[in-house]
């Protein structure tokens, strides 16, 4: 083989990440635990009882994958910018945008997928309506996606610098807004008996839309924290 | 060349840009100051008080130019950082920095005078009305490219990084303000919206257009400001700064 | 063998190249060039300029002014990407993946020479028997000859070297100039930043001394 292909190297990257998810295979349940603190404290604040908590359980369920989400974002490129495999990255003949696309792909399966596997058990700690669990799952499995794409773009804009913390947080909360709303809104809108579809489907256009504009974006940002 | 092309060549020069903006700023408050004056007194003692609202509406006169700064500026300020981040001009790079906390500025007047004006009606300082909700997110994107820009160190990557966020945060605007609307309707039903589109009479609207032009006229001059500010802490250190500062190079 | 002057446009052009940064000019206009078969070796004290001219040169960074040309042609981002090998300061290895996992991956990355292997490239660094190794748990110096690993299996024909023989023994110095010298003599072309007494590679070399003019 001579120059790699979008394919060839798709592969080469997806490997080299599952490769090291395995090697750090205890570091994939920490955001599904987080999300389970989150659950337990909200519980303890609110009060235990099935009522209360199974009214807002599904907001509450998005707020604690919204929120794993947000603390998992700096395992997205750090690691490559601290040992310089994100300037090979750049170096490479192959698409910077699609390298960051196969890499928001693998760590959207490293950390979102087990917390969406885990809602409905910690759904059940919340007293979350059974009918009210579909919907939940079809808004989280388009809308975690799309925090991932939408957070990689944060990700990149402050990938070079040390103290990011909350910085990363405040830069993401009003992206996050809107996917937020129609995840979220659509389990309500259902509970209240009206479509979400409606929701659901913005969620999928947002979703198409990110795929293209968000890796584009994110490369460019890559290119200017780099600099 | 076309005179009005090599005008804006020449600005973009540190120093020829510092003198144009000292030049300006001064008028630009001045302009802003008598139009607000003429605007305040119109809105306060002679447009007549609103039969429904009373006298609290007048805050209206405030607070909608505000709102329309606020949005303005966030537009303005990602068109500078597109055309810094396509063509790499400094001068670029400065004014869309400088705009983020004149920005920031409307958006809290902004915030500020509709908490105020819902207080007699809501009977509570807040309420999770769509547009004001649209503009305390708009203050988190204003506060986050402000963020951005201060904890990078160099200041050209910093600019470049802040202005793509002020970027995305532009293309992100309607769809934010589309969700809230629909996170609204789906939760707070059929509430009377105090801002509605109420129509306005002819008699009303002279003092809002004084007040609309007011703020174009005083965010222009502090706009200028800024960016002279800004310009001279880059440059500082070269002979010509330190010939203006009186000390000899 | 009498040497010919090249009749094609040289592999690395560069015109009037400089760089700022915070408004401080790192290095001034710079003209440059590298000939298929030959080597340009870039001295200078610490601070010059030398990592942000091979930087520049690799396409990480935009120059506030002058021209790259990779053979003879403005270069666009992937033509520079197919053309250039970077070894930088960084060694661009996963600490939890083994020797070969990591070529494997660099390899699927930047491509391959063809008819080169990756376990061939280990035994010609020295790391035969370090295939299952973990990169933490490889030395300086091994990881550095790891990093020559990727470099011979690059199918570009420009390396940019910055600081090759840092954490190198003095059989990793003549390892370097030994791959230095078979790229040349199958027509490639390098480029070596250095600031130390350490040997250049001996093979026909031009001279670009960076901080001794303004």
């Amino acid at each position: 083989m001579n120059a790699p292909t979008l394919a060839s190297s798709a592969r080469a990257l997806l490997v080299r990440d599952l490769r090291l998810l395995w090697r750090r295979r205890g570091d994939a349940f920490q955001p599904a635990l987080f999300a389970l603190l989150v659950v337990v404290l909200f519980a303890l604040s609110l009060g235990g009882e099935a009522e209360s908590l199974s009214r807002v359980a599904a907001a509450v369920l998005w707020l604690s994958v919204l929120l794993a989400g947000l603390l998992s974002l700096d395992t997205l490129f750090r690691g490559d910018a601290d040992d310089g495999s994100l300037e090979q990255w750049i170096l490479a003949p192959v698409p910077l945008a699609w390298l960051v696309a196969v890499r928001v792909f693998s760590h959207w399966l490293a950390t979102a997928l087990p917390l969406i596997i885990a809602t409905p058990l910690l759904g059940e700690l919340l007293y979350l309506p059974s009918g009210q669990l579909p919907v939940l799952m079809a808004s989280l499995l388009l809308g975690t996606p799309l925090l991932s794409l939408l957070g990689a773009v944060v990700a990149a804009l402050t990938v070079g610098m040390r103290r990011s913390g909350i910085l990363v947080a405040l830069l993401a909360l009003p992206l996050y807004v809107p996917v937020l709303v129609f995840g979220a809104g659509s389990v309500a809108a259902s509970a209240q008996g009206l479509d979400a579809v409606g929701a659901l489907l913005l969620l999928g256009a947002g979703l198409v839309v990110a795929l293209v504009l968000a890796p584009l974006t994110a490369a460019a940002a890559i290119r200017i924290a780099l600099s | 060349m076309n005179p009005v092309v090599r005008w804006f060549h020449q600005l973009g020069s540190p120093p020829t840009f510092d003198r144009f903006a000292a030049r300006w700023t001064p008028w630009c408050h001045g302009v802003a100051l008598v139009l607000l004056g003429l605007g305040m007194w119109q809105a306060l003692f002679v447009v007549p008080a609103d039969y429904q609202q009373g006298d609290s509406f007048r805050i209206l006169y405030i607070h909608v130019p505000a709102a329309w700064m606020s949005l303005l500026v966030f537009g303005l300020m990602a068109f500078y950082a597109a055309i810094a981040l396509v063509w790499r001009i400094k001068l670029c790079e400065i004014l869309a920095m400088a705009c983020a906390p004149i920005g920031a500025a409307f958006t809290l007047i902004t915030l500020a005078t509709g908490s105020i004006w819902g207080k007699p009606m809501w009977g509570t300082w807040w309420d999770w009305d769509p547009r004001l909700t649209t503009e305390l997110v708009l203050l988190f994107l204003y506060l986050g490219v402000m963020g951005l820009y201060g904890a990078i160190d160099d200041r050209r990557a910093a600019a470049r990084a802040a202005g793509l966020l002020a970027i995305v945060g532009v293309a992100l605007l309607p769809v934010i303000r589309y969700s809230v609307v629909w996170w609204n309707s789906l939760h707070q039903g059929q509430t009377i919206r105090m801002f509605g589109e109420s129509s306005m009479d002819a008699s009303m609207m002279l003092p809002l257009w004084l007040m609309v032009v007011a703020t174009k006229f005083w965010f222009a001059g502090s706009l200028l400001a800024r960016a002279r500010a800004d310009n001279l802490r880059r440059e500082s250190g070269r002979d010509w700064v330190l010939r203006q500062a009186g000390a000899a190079p | 063998m009498t040497d010919t002057p090249p009749a094609t446009s040289p592999l690395l052009a560069a015109r009037g190249l400089g760089f700022t940064r915070n408004d401080e000019p790192v290095f001034g206009p710079l003209d440059l060039c590298v000939d298929a078969g030959e080597a340009l070796l870039v001295q200078g004290d610490n601070g010059t300029g030398k990592t942000t001219l091979l930087r520049v040169l690799a396409g990480l960074l935009r120059a506030d002014q002058g021209e790259v040309e990779i053979d003879g042609v403005t270069a666009g981002a992937m033509q520079r990407a197919r053309a250039i090998a970077y070894l930088g300061h960084l060694p661009a290895l996963k600490a939890d993946l083994g020797a070969m996992e990591n070529l494997q991956f660099l390899c699927g990355l930047h491509g391959r020479r063809p008819r080169q292997l990756p376990g061939n490239a280990l035994a010609i660094v020295g790391l035969a028997g370090h295939e299952d190794t973990l990169a933490r748990q490889l030395s300086a110096g091994q990881k550095k000859r790891l990093s020559l690993a990727r470099l011979w299996l690059s199918p570009a024909p420009l390396w940019l070297l910055d600081e090759p023989y840092a954490n190198l023994d003095l059989e990793g110095i003549e390892l370097v100039n030994r791959m230095v010298g078979a790229h040349l003599r199958a027509g490639g072309a390098a480029l070596v930043t250095t600031h130390g007494a350490y040997a250049a590679p001996p093979v026909r070399t031009r001279l670009l001394t960076l901080g001794a003019t303004a």
